[in-house]
């Protein structure tokens, strides 16, 4: 039944080839921790990859009681952690992994820097994994405002000072982030949300589908 | 990729990729090295370490349950603000005397877009053929000072704070939807000796905790009101300054409304 659904498909868009990118390769022997303990620092990048997952589901879900308003943020987040089953656990996860991911990707980075992984031909995919590591820390930055707690409030505030001190454009930056010259407040709170939730995100599915694409194209590096 | 220009790839890419009509993929034997299959043998192997990942992720997720502070409150002047921990480093930076005041922007951009625009350009400014990090001394050195210099910075700002204060300080207090009866004659009483610490709906404030939800016996609180209570935070003797009878009062208030909103 399957392999007729399959063959079903396949006449018609021919999926085989995109199959074979996906999924058909072989992995070399010096990546295999199977064969060489010490290959595990190749586990990063994919541990990295994985928590993603899993904050793009729980950041799902959350959003299913998250109400992005100054009213009734911290009370949503607080009834999700009192109230909801298991509200507790999936805002847990959204919060660790936040963390984890940060970890993660600095385990990464740093193999990858200490192979010299990123010489050519992978200068491009390396600029491409610095600038999801920079996305990461964005999403980290307006993810913490979210709850709308004394925390969130007070390191926003910080946060935004800071932007405003970058010369020539500081304050119109400033501005643009928290919606009004001076108050974080109600605007904050619904633009921060916004780029935590779409424009941040979108750009990084676009910047992991570059990373794994140039990493299908050129194969992982080779042994030392 | 085709690489006709004598590009010379490792790992499985040491395999010439020409360009064949034929979808068959080679035989595991032609590639070298002890390889694998990545479909369906490594995936395995990946997910088994994704399970153990897992299990540990949601120990740590269900040992520490995410924090919740109180609900922001923009007039509180007392409130030291603290980034995530992966920003310390840079908060921590920005209290150095040449990171900080006039210099605040060599601080807050100088330093920090030296290092990130390093890393980002990493590969045109070590640009050598040498993998091994000793082939490639200054970049790795390079490396290491910036990787000890944020643990540093990480450790000497998260050191001086003391986050089970900071935590019991701002403990998250619930929606009041509890419904005080201002008509009561309690409170009154409530209203002139206790409303300045604990809140006009006893929800408690920065100088004293809420009353809803206390475990204490009309006799306690009559002790309190009037002696105090030791320890800390505690409270200080002579809060209440009135009469025996609204007293009374005072605690058959406290004690209905503890009553009602007992669940």
């Amino acid at each position: 039944m399957l392999q007729k659904i399959y063959d079903w498909i396949d006449e018609r868009i021919d999926i085989t080839p995109i199959w074979r990118d996906i999924a058909d390769h072989e992995v070399p022997e010096h990546v295999n921790p199977a064969h060489h303990f010490s290959a595990f620092v190749y586990c990063f990048g994919g541990l990295t990859f994985f928590v993603v997952v899993i904050q793009i589901l729980s950041g799902m879900f959350l959003t299913m009681y998250y109400v992005p308003d100054i009213e009734n943020a911290w009370k949503s987040v607080y009834y999700l952690q009192t109230e909801v089953a298991h509200g507790q656990i999936v805002r847990g996860m959204h919060h660790w992994g936040a963390s984890v991911v940060i970890v993660m990707l600095l385990l990464h980075t740093l193999r990858v820097f200490f192979q010299g992984a990123y010489k050519k031909p992978r200068e491009l995919n390396w600029m491409v994994g610095v600038l999801i590591f920079f996305i990461m820390l964005g999403l980290g930055f307006t993810g913490y405002l979210l709850p709308w707690d004394n925390k969130a409030f007070f390191a926003t505030q910080v946060g935004l000072e800071m932007a405003q001190q970058v010369p020539f454009i500081g304050d119109e930056l400033k501005t643009l982030l928290a919606g009004h010259e001076e108050i974080v407040g109600a605007q904050t709170l619904t633009r921060f949300f916004a780029i935590h939730v779409f424009f941040l995100p979108a750009a990084l599915f676009a910047l992991m589908a570059v990373h794994f694409i140039l990493i299908r194209r050129q194969g992982i590096s080779g042994p030392l | 990729m085709h690489k006709g220009k004598g590009m010379k790839f490792v790992g499985d890419s040491r395999v010439s990729a020409e360009r064949r009509m034929s979808q068959i993929p080679k035989d595991y034997s032609e590639y070298p090295g002890r390889t694998e299959a990545f479909w369906p043998n490594f995936l395995l192997k990946e997910w088994l370490v994704g399970a153990v990942f897992l299990v540990g992720f949601l120990c740590l997720t269900l040992a520490h349950p995410s924090p919740l502070e109180g609900v922001a409150d923009p007039t509180n002047a007392s409130y030291i603000p603290l980034p995530d921990w992966y920003f310390l480093f840079l908060y921590e930076l920005l209290k150095y005397e040449f990171a900080s005041g006039d210099y605040v922007l060599l601080g807050m951009m100088g330093i920090p877009g030296l290092a990130f625009g390093a890393l980002l350009l990493a590969p045109f400014l070590d640009n050598g053929p040498g993998r091994r990090p000793h082939q490639r001394p200054i970049a790795v050195i390079m490396m290491l000072l910036a990787l000890a210099s944020a643990v540093w910075l990480t450790y000497s700002s998260a050191s001086h704070v003391d986050w089970e204060t900071r935590a019991e300080m701002n403990k998250p207090v619930p929606p009041s939807e509890v419904s005080i009866d201002t008509a009561d004659p309690g409170y009154a009483v409530f209203e002139a000796n206790c409303m300045s610490c604990h809140g006009d709906a006893l929800q408690g404030g920065a100088a004293g905790p809420s009353l809803i939800g206390i475990d204490r016996t009309a006799e306690d609180i009559a002790t309190i009101a009037k002696e105090g209570l030791e320890g800390d935070p505690g409270m200080p003797a002579g809060m209440f300054k009135g009469t025996d009878e609204e007293l009374e009062q005072l605690v058959q208030f406290i004690m209905t409304v503890n009553e009602e909103n007992a669940e």
